[in-house]
């Protein structure tokens, strides 16, 4: 009887202490998460982020020209008419 | 040339969306990492299409009003424009959320296919297709027009339950459901700072201008075709 209350406690107290060490590990991988969030900071310290900026503004300029000539090819059929 | 302020006002605008969205500061977030940056472009595409489809529907009740066909013809350009924008909208969620819910978040393919938000937004993209399908099908133009313009208002009102009343009402991974903190999908205070905002409204406004624009080319050809039906 005396040796099943033991392993009952031994038991008991190994369970809260791996629930302390998991709850450790939880809690220090969150605080690194909040501590550091991995941004682009290497591509922008060296600079490469302007390459990316000056392609999707070549697009963008692209697209607004091809919009704009439509639109004045557009302009002119209506006169015509 | 002052007719067309708005255009260049949109092409000012996307310019400064691309240049300040990229090179400008933003909140340092787990999981969403640069990815935050998303919002000038993905977020625009719905706020986008929500206005297209507003001045459609306006359209549509204006065409019931007086059969004027020139209604019919606006309704149907800016419908289809905000099924342009909602088709990139949901592209662009598809490739957002292979990184940030797929990976990180331990989540499977096939749960991220469960997701309200995408299921609703499909419905209501869909049903617009019908739109197109409806006015493909009728021969008679006055009737194409009638039917099509009080199905546009069908439309529209489905898609208040399908995008934005049921995914906020259950469990979803996407910002604005119950799960998440934001009452508002991602427009939460502790997601988007200030400075985010001041580029977040102006992309906003860029990008509905730049469809707007799009769709009145639309129109203007569809004028020019159907010219002798409405002056006749």
């Amino acid at each position: 009887m005396d040796k099943q209350h033991f392993l009952h406690r031994l038991y008991s107290f190994s369970m809260k202490a791996g629930m302390y060490i998991f709850l450790l590990l939880i809690s220090t991988n969150s605080f690194a998460q909040t501590e550091q969030v991995d941004m682009a900071d290497a591509m922008r310290s060296n600079g490469k982020i302007y390459i990316v900026v000056a392609v999707c503004l070549t697009i963008l300029i692209g697209l607004f020209i091809y919009v704009y000539s439509l639109d004045r090819k557009i302009s002119r059929i209506e006169k015509e008419q | 040339m002052k007719k067309n302020w708005w255009k260049i006002l949109s092409f000012l605008l996307l310019v400064y969306t691309v240049l300040a969205g990229f090179l400008g500061k933003v909140p340092r977030l787990p999981i969403l990492n640069e990815t935050i940056r998303n919002m000038y472009f993905h977020v625009c595409m719905w706020f986008g299409m929500m206005v297209l489809f507003i001045i459609s529907a306006i359209y549509s009740i204006k065409y019931l009003r007086n059969f004027n066909h020139k209604f019919d013809i606006y309704a149907s350009s800016y419908a289809s424009l905000g099924c342009l924008f909602g088709v990139l909208g949901y592209i662009t969620g598809t490739e957002w959320v292979s990184v940030t819910w797929v990976t990180d978040q331990d989540q499977s393919f096939a749960s991220v296919l469960k997701e309200p938000k995408l299921i609703g937004a499909a419905i209501a993209l869909l049903i617009y297709g019908a739109y197109f399908v409806l006015r493909g099908s009728f021969t008679d133009m006055d009737k194409r027009s009638r039917v099509s313009a009080v199905y546009n208002i069908f439309a529209f009102a489905m898609l208040f339950p399908s995008i934005w009343i049921i995914p906020r009402l259950v469990g979803s991974l996407h910002p604005g459901a119950p799960g998440s903190d934001s009452g508002n999908p991602a427009l939460d205070k502790n997601d988007m700072d200030m400075g985010m905002r001041a580029i977040f409204y102006p992309a906003v406004i860029g990008w509905t201008l730049l469809g707007v624009w799009i769709a009145t080319i639309k129109i203007r050809i569809q004028l020019i075709k159907d010219k002798s039906i409405i002056n006749g």
